[in-house]
C-alpha cells in the first residue's frame, strides 16, 4: 500500500491541513488571519529564494540562462497577454455581472497569474527528482521572471489610476523592464561584493560570519524591493556573486550554519505558506463566478502549452541540445503558480479595483488546480513518460579533473577555429577572477588556491568524516575502499609494519571484517532536494585530529633530533613519553611531576584496555598542566605554530593542552600490529582507538 | 575576401557531418593560421595569442598531429597536418544531431572519448599509467607557478586510486593495476554526458579572432 506522502506532494498536505485549521479556528467563532501580503513578502519569501539562490548549481544555470531568460521573460510576457485579452473578451461577452471590467484590469489580472511560482515549483520537483536540465529551467524560469511580474503589476496598477494610456507611458514601461531587473541584479552584485569583501576579515570573530551573510542578503532584498526593483534577482545575484568567495573564507562551521540555518528556514517558511494559503482560503471573502474562473483555469494552461510548444521551437535553432516534446511537457506541465500570485492579488486596491474578490477567488483556484492536480500527477506521469531522471553520481576527483580538462581543451579549440564562444568568454572571466577579484575579496593565501586544490581538500575532508563515522580511524588512506597505493604505485615502499604470519582464512577474515567496517560510504547524492544534508558530527574533533597528527608528526622529527637533551631538564610529559617509546625500562616518574597525568603504559600488551583512551584527555590536575607545556616548548626549543587554516575556531580551541595530547594520539596511531593470536569472535579493530 | 578555395577531397568530408558553410570558416581560418601555405606546422599554432593562457596547450597542439587522431593506421607524430586532416580533427567536436540512433549515439560518444584518451595517453602504449596522469594533473595546475609538485600528485594518486577502485573493484595488497585502459576509461565516463559537452559551436562567422 503506497503510504499517503508518495502520492501526495507535501504542498498539497500543508494547504489541506491549512483548510483544516482554517475551518477549525472559523468553527470556534474567531476570524481566521489571512496572508498578509507585507508579511508575505518581507518574512516568508525571502529564506526560501536565499536558500535557492545561494545554493543555486551554478554550471547548469548559466550553460541554460539563454534558455531560461527567454522563458521566463517572453514566456511571461506571453502568457500576461494571451490570458489578459482573452479575460477581457469573456468579460465582455459574459453578460452583467462581468461587463464593468475593463481592460487594464483583466490585463493586470493576467499579470499576476501568468507567473510560474518559485515555491510551489520547488515544492513539488524536490520530490520527483527530475534530471537537472528540466529542473534548472523550470526553477530558473520562476526565479527569473520575477522581474517581469514586478513591472508589469505596477505598471497596469498604476496605469488604472490613469485616465488616458499614451505610447509614451508604454515605452517607458518597456525600458522600465530593464531598469528593474538590471537594477535588481546590479544592487544584488554589490551587496554580494560587499558581504564577501567583510568575509575576508572574519578571521577573529567567526561565530557572526553567518550573520553577515543573511544579513547582507537580506538588505539587499529590502534595497531592491524599496526602489521598486526586482527583489528576487537581488537576492539571487547577492546569493551567487558571493557564495564562492565567502565558502573560500570562513570556518568549516560557520559554512554549515549557514547551510543549516538557510534550509531550516526556507523550510519553516515554506511550510507556513502553505498553511496560510489553506487558511486564507476559508478566511477570505470569495466572490465566484463560474465563468469566469472556469474560463481563467483554462486559458491559463492553454497559454502555457502554447507558450512552451512555440518558443521550444524558436529556443530549439540556437540550442545543441535540443529539447525533446518530453521535455517541452514537462516545462508545460511544471508551470505551477503559487502564493506569490495570492498576495499580489491581496495587496490590490479596493478602490480601483471592485472585483478583487473575485480575482481573489479565481487565483486561488488556480493555484489549488495547478498544486494539487498538477502536483500529484506529475510524479507518475514522470514515471509513464520514462523521462530521464537525475542520475546520482558520487562526485569524485575524478570528475572534477575530467571536467577542467575538458573545459580548457574546448577553449583551447575554440581559440584556434578562432571562434569567441561561450566557452573563450569563460575563460576569460575566470582568468580575471583568478587576478583581481580573487586577490580583494579572500583572505590570506586562499586567493591563490587552485580551484582542483580546494575541491581536492574538500573531498578528502568527506571522505575522512565518512570514515570516522563508519568506524575506522586512521588505518586506511584516503580512499575509502581497499585499493591502497600499493596497488598502483608499487615502488613506494609500503609503511614500516611487520605482520605476524597470519594462516589464509585469518587473513580472508580481517579482510572481510575491514570491508564490511568500512565500506559504508554514503554516496553523496547531487539533490536538490532541500532536506538531505551530508551529516558531519565529527568534524570538529576530526579538524583537530588532523591537525595534531600533523604537529605530532611535525613534534616527532624534531624530537628525533633533539633526543640528546641533557639530564637537568625538567622531565616534562612530553619526554618522559619520548623516553618511553625508545626505552621503556627507563622511565621513573619524579615526585614534583604529581600533578601530571601518570599514564601507565604496558609495553607486554599495546592492546590492554587500560592503554592510552583518547577520550580522557582532560588531566585530572588541570592547574598543573598549563605551566609544563610552555615550559616544555622553552626548554627544548621548540616551537609549534597553529596554522590559522580556516578549518579551526580559535575561540573554542583550548590553545596549550596541544603537546602532551600530540604525544598521546601518537601512541594510538603509531600501532605496532595485531596481536599474534585474536580470539575467535573479536572484532579486529581494537578497543579503545 | 575573394572566393574561397576549397580543396576537392573536401567533398568527401562532408560526411563528416560538418557543413559546407563551417568548412568555409574553417578553411579561412586554416589560411590565416597556415599564412596561405597548403600544410600547418607546430609553430603555427603558436601565432594565436589566446592559447599562451591555456595550462594544456601543449597537449591541444600535440593533439592535431597526433597520427591515430587523424585515422591514419600508423602510429606516432606527424610532421605537418592539411586541411583536411585539420578537418577530421575538427569534426570530433560536432554537436550531436537529433535524430541519430542508439548505435550512432554510441558511436558518436566513444569517438569523442577516444580523442580523450589519446590526449591523455601521451606515449601512445594504450593505457594511462600513474605517471601520465600525474603529468595531466601538473600541466591543469602549472598555471599557479608556486604550488608544490606533492599537492598535484597527491591529487593525482587519490584519482588513479578511485579509477582503480571504480574499474577494478577490491584489489588484493599484490595486485597492480597497471594503467587505464580505454575500457576503463569508458566506465569512468559514464556518469557525464560526453555528446552534450564536447561540442564547439561555429556559428558565428564574422567572430574571427586575429593572429599575428
Amino acid at each position: 500500500i503506497p503510504s499517503v506522502s508518495s502520492i501526495v506532494p507535501e504542498s498539497c498536505l500543508l494547504i489541506v491541513v491549512g483548510l483544516l485549521v482554517g475551518g477549525l479556528i472559523k468553527g470556534v467563532g474567531e476570524k481566521p488571519p489571512i496572508l498578509k501580503s507585507d508579511i508575505f513578502f518581507l518574512f516568508l519569501l525571502p529564506p526560501i529564494i536565499l536558500d535557492a539562490g545561494y545554493f543555486l548549481p551554478l554550471r547548469p544555470f548559466t550553460e541554460n540562462l539563454g534558455t531560461i531568460l527567454i522563458f521566463a521573460v517572453v514566456g511571461t510576457l506571453w502568457n500576461a497577454f494571451f490570458l489578459g485579452g482573452l479575460m477581457y473578451a469573456v468579460c465582455q461577452l459574459g453578460g452583467p455581472g462581468l461587463n464593468h471590467i475593463g481592460l487594464l484590469a483583466n490585463l493586470l489580472f493576467g499579470s499576476i497569474i501568468s507567473a510560474v511560482d518559485p515555491v510551489a515549483v520547488l515544492a513539488v520537483f524536490e520530490e520527483i527528482h527530475i534530471n537537472e536540465l528540466l529542473h534548472i529551467l523550470v526553477f530558473g524560469e520562476s526565479l527569473l521572471n520575477d522581474a517581469v511580474t514586478v513591472v508589469l503589476y505596477h505598471l497596469f496598477e498604476e496605469f488604472a489610476s490613469f485616465e488616458q494610456v499614451t505610447i509614451l507611458d508604454i515605452i517607458l514601461g518597456f525600458l522600465s523592464f530593464f531598469v528593474v531587473s538590471l537594477g535588481g541584479v546590479l544592487v544584488g552584485v554589490i551587496y554580494g561584493v560587499i558581504a564577501a569583501f567583510t568575509s575576508r576579515f572574519t578571521s577573529h570573530i567567526r561565530v557572526i560570519e553567518p550573520l553577515f551573510v543573511f544579513l547582507y542578503s537580506y538588505m539587499a532584498y529590502l534595497s531592491a524591493e524599496l526602489f521598486h526593483l526586482s527583489g528576487i534577482m537581488a537576492l539571487i545575484a547577492a546569493g551567487v556573486v558571493m557564495r564562492p568567495y565567502v565558502e573560500a573564507n570562513i570556518s568549516h562551521k560557520s559554512h554549515t550554519t549557514i547551510k543549516y540555518f538557510l534550509k531550516m528556514w526556507s523550510s519553516v517558511s515554506e511550510t507556513l505558506i502553505f498553511i496560510f494559503l489553506g487558511v486564507s482560503t476559508v478566511a477570505g471573502h470569495h466572490y465566484w463566478n463560474w465563468t469566469f474562473v472556469i474560463s481563467t483555469l483554462f486559458f491559463c494552461l492553454i497559454a502555457r502549452v502554447l507558450g512552451v510548444l512555440v518558443l521550444t521551437w524558436f529556443i530549439n535553432k540556437f540550442r545543441i541540445v535540443k529539447l525533446t516534446p518530453k521535455d517541452q511537457f514537462i516545462i508545460a506541465y511544471g508551470g505551477l503558480r503559487g502564493a506569490i500570485a495570492f498576495s499580489l492579488g491581496y495587496l490590490l486596491d479596493y478602490q480601483h479595483f471592485g472585483m478583487r474578490d473575485m480575482f481573489l477567488t479565481a487565483i486561488i483556484t488556480v493555484i489549488f488546480f495547478t498544486v494539487f492536480v498538477q502536483g500529484m500527477t506529475i510524479r507518475p506521469l514522470v514515471d509513464l513518460l520514462a523521462v530521464k531522471k537525475k542520475q546520482e553520481t558520487k562526485r569524485s576527483i575524478n570528475e572534477e579533473i575530467h571536467t577542467q580538462f575538458l573545459d580548457h581543451l574546448l577553449t583551447g579549440i575554440e581559440d584556434i577555429c578562432g571562434h569567441y564562444g561561450h566557452h573563450h568568454w569563460k575563460d576569460k572571466l575566470n582568468r580575471f577572477n583568478k587576478k583581481y577579484v580573487k586577490k580583494c575579496l579572500i583572505a590570506g593565501e586562499r586567493s591563490k588556491e587552485p580551484q582542483l586544490i580546494a575541491f581536492y581538500h574538500k573531498m578528502e575532508m568527506k571522505q575522512a568524516i565518512e570514515l570516522v563515522e563508519s568506524g575506522g580511524i586512521g588505518k586506511i588512506p584516503s580512499a575509502v575502499s581497499t585499493v591502497s597505493i600499493q596497488n598502483i604505485n608499487p615502488q613506494t615502499l609500503p609503511l614500516e609494519r611487520v605482520l605476524p604470519a597470519l594462516s589464509k582464512d585469518k587473513e580472508e577474515e580481517i579482510r572481510k571484517i575491514l570491508r564490511t567496517n568500512l565500506q559504508k560510504t554514503r554516496q553523496r547524492l547531487r539533490s536538490y532536494n532541500r532536506h538531505t544534508l551530508v551529516a558531519d558530527p565529527y568534524e570538529e574533533a576530526w579538524n583537530q585530529m588532523l591537525l595534531r597528527r600533523q604537529k605530532a608528526r611535525q613534534l616527532e622529527q624534531k624530537m628525533n633530533n633533539y633526543l640528546t637533551v641533557p639530564a637537568h631538564k625538567v622531565d616534562s610529559p612530553t619526554m618522559s613519553r619520548a623516553r618511553i617509546g625508545s626505552d621503556p625500562l627507563a622511565y621513573e616518574p619524579k615526585e614534583d611531576s604529581e600533578n601530571l597525568p601518570i599514564i601507565t603504559i604496558d609495553p607486554a600488551s599495546p592492546q590492554s584496555p587500560e592503554s592510552v583512551d583518547l577520550m580522557s584527555e582532560e588531566p585530572k590536575g588541570c592547574s598543573g598542566l598549563p605551566p609544563s607545556p610552555e615550559e616544555d616548548e622553552e626548554g627544548l626549543v621548540m616551537r609549534v605554530k597553529e596554522p590559522s587554516s580556516p578549518g579551526t575556531d580559535d575561540v573554542f580551541t583550548p590553545g596549550n593542552s596541544d603537546s602532551p595530547s600530540n604525544q598521546r594520539m601518537l601512541r594510538c596511531l603509531s600501532d605496532p600490529g595485531p596481536r599474534p593470536e585474536p580470539e575467535e569472535g573479536e572484532p579486529f579493530i581494537p578497543k579503545g582507538q | 575576401m575573394g572566393v574561397p578555395r576549397v580543396p576537392a577531397p573536401v567533398t568527401s568530408l562532408l560526411a563528416l557531418a560538418v557543413t559546407s558553410e563551417q568548412i568555409e570558416h574553417l578553411h579561412r581560418r586554416f589560411k590565416q593560421l597556415s599564412q596561405d601555405q597548403l600544410t600547418i606546422r607546430k609553430e603555427n599554432f603558436d601565432s594565436i595569442p589566446d592559447l599562451e593562457f591555456n595550462p594544456i596547450r601543449g597537449k591541444i597542439v600535440h593533439a592535431f598531429f597526433d597520427k591515430r587522431n587523424l585515422r591514419q593506421e600508423s602510429d606516432g607524430l606527424a610532421d605537418e597536418i592539411n586541411f583536411e586532416d585539420f578537418l577530421t580533427i575538427m569534426s570530433y567536436f560536432r554537436p550531436i544531431e537529433m535524430n541519430m540512433d542508439e548505435e550512432q549515439l554510441d558511436r558518436f560518444r566513444k569517438e569523442k572519448l577516444k580523442f580523450l584518451f589519446h590526449m591523455y595517453d601521451s606515449d601512445h602504449d594504450g593505457k594511462i599509467t600513474l605517471q601520465e596522469y600525474r603529468n595531466v594533473v601538473e600541466e591543469l595546475l602549472s598555471g599557479n607557478p608556486h604550488l608544490e609538485k606533492e599537492s598535484a600528485r597527491s591529487i593525482a594518486d587519490g584519482a588513479m586510486m578511485e579509477a582503480a577502485s571504480i574499474c577494478v573493484g577490491q584489489m588484493g595488497p599484490d595486485q597492480v593495476y597497471e594503467g587505464i585502459t580505454f575500457e576503463d576509461f569508458l566506465k569512468m565516463w559514464q556518469g557525464i554526458d560526453i555528446e552534450t559537452k564536447m561540442h564547439v559551436r561555429f556559428l558565428n562567422v564574422d567572430t574571427i579572432a586575429h593572429c599575428y
